[in-house]
């Protein structure tokens, strides 16, 4: 199976990529406990994730083709 | 003014069939409030004031500075220096010298934000920081405002309708549907430290006015229960759905008088992540304010604090008596090491999520520890 990770704003700076594949993930806190191992970045930033364009806040099962997206808050006006 | 020459001006979206002469009419008798009139209230503010939008509310406590005209383009040269809401105001007067333009030339905080938001149907949040946005955010749900949502930073725009049932649900969401926790301080990147293209907020803000207008009038669909994400550089929108978060996860005021006791500088402050403060912060907050504190360690314990004033409910009664806690303080715990005080900060949390407690860092040791230096440092200071 495999995942779409979109990244926005600041989490894709860090990871520097705007979309990633990401192979053999059970659920969305599998998919984070991956990518802030692979972006320690990661770790000191607040995001919020959203499963197929639905924001979530609890922990989700993945399916292959899935499209996570990862957007951090910002203030700026 | 004669009823011929009020609608002349509005001709080529009075002549829309989906808008005509009704929705002109409610939108002459509408009122939006415009948080900040900056990059983003700025072509809100043009807009809904060429819209004919009845009474528009401008609050900013900001005075123009020359960075600001690469997008702020309300302003211009000569302006630098004088207020924004003012100098917005009075060149919105001439644009079109029908609408009221209150003016607020002060800083949003909860003492004043729920009597002048009450007067408005609508607000559109063009901040730049997050103490305002949670603050504005919080207002409207308190008072069942639509908030129009917009932010943005480097070259990406968010945008979001709050507070505002779609006709598919009931469902009512907001800012903390999506942020339940503002970010820490050292992570966030302001325009002044990141950079922003200056049409970008022309572009977000906009679309404020647009999705304002569209509230009003009744006509499209707003972007109820959903955000926007809108990246200049590849074109690209994306659309995410929200749905309302579990209660627990939010620290939300709930009614007037805890928002009026809401500290939203401190809530965006360094100490929320972890919810644990230093010894120094500490300090600093019982000297500033009237604070509750409590010593959690079991009666008897060693070493005695005598430095300041405290309450002590060992752990193992703490769960039963953490109802008789003030709320509307502080409330900083202590233990002999910081790591009990953690556990209690979490359990009062849990049950009272507007409470702001913390944990002391380091506990007892680190708290006689720093008495000691600055006991030290005091003796060998020269007279």
């Amino acid at each position: 199976m495999e995942i779409n990770v979109l990244t926005f704003g600041q989490v894709a700076d860090i990871t520097s990529e705007s979309s990633l594949k990401i192979p053999d993930v059970k659920n969305t806190d599998e998919l984070i406990q991956l990518l802030e191992k692979r972006y320690p970045a990661l770790k000191s930033i607040q995001y919020s994730i959203a499963v197929n364009k639905k924001m979530i806040q609890e922990n989700k099962v993945l399916h292959h083709e899935d499209t996570v997206a990862i957007l951090p808050p910002f203030s700026g006006g | 003014m004669e009823r011929s020459n009020k609608y002349q001006r509005y001709h080529r979206q009075t002549v829309l069939k989906e808008f005509g002469t009704v929705a002109q009419d409610k939108l002459f008798q509408s009122k939006v409030l415009v948080v900040g009139a900056g990059g983003l209230g700025c072509p809100a503010l043009q807009y809904l004031a060429a819209a004919g939008v009845g009474t528009i509310g401008i609050i900013d406590f900001d005075v123009i500075e020359l960075t600001n005209l690469q997008r702020q383009t309300l302003y211009n040269v000569e302006d630098i220096g004088k207020p924004k809401a003012e100098t917005a105001a009075q060149k919105l007067k001439l644009f079109n010298p029908d609408i009221q333009f209150p003016v607020y030339n002060l800083k949003l905080e909860p003492k004043n934000a729920l009597e002048i938001i009450e007067n408005f149907d609508l607000v559109i949040d063009g901040s730049d920081n997050f103490p305002t946005r949670y603050l504005v955010n919080d207002a409207c749900v308190l008072l069942n405002k639509p908030l129009v949502y917009g932010a943005v930073l480097r070259f990406e725009g968010q945008l979001g309708v709050f507070n505002l049932t779609d006709n598919e649900t009931d469902s009512l969401t907001n800012y903390r549907d999506i942020f339940p926790k503002p970010p820490l301080p050292s992570s966030v990147l302001s325009c002044n430290q990141a950079g922003v293209l200056g049409v970008l907020p022309g572009i977000i803000g906009t679309m404020q006015a647009a999705e304002a207008i569209k509230i009003i009038t009744g006509i499209g669909k707003p972007l109820c229960n959903k955000m926007v994400t809108y990246s200049l550089l590849n074109n690209l929108f994306y659309e995410f759905s929200i749905s309302a978060a579990k209660e627990k996860n939010t620290a939300f005021p709930k009614t007037k008088s805890e928002f009026l006791n809401f500290d939203y500088e401190w809530f965006c402050g360094a100490a929320h992540e972890s919810n644990e403060i230093t010894i120094v912060e500490f300090e600093v907050l019982r000297r500033k304010e009237k604070i509750t504190i409590i010593d959690i360690r079991e009666k008897g314990e060693l070493p005695l604090v005598d430095e300041f004033l405290f309450t002590q409910i060992p752990l193992s009664q703490f769960e039963e008596t953490v109802s008789t806690i003030s709320k509307t303080n502080k409330t900083v715990i202590f233990c002999q090491m910081g790591k009990l005080s953690r556990a209690a900060v979490k359990l009062l949390t849990e049950k009272f999520p507007t409470c702001q407690a913390y944990s002391l860092k380091g506990g007892v040791e680190a708290l006689k520890k720093h008495y000691h230096k600055s006991a030290q440092t005091s003796q060998i200071k020269p007279e």
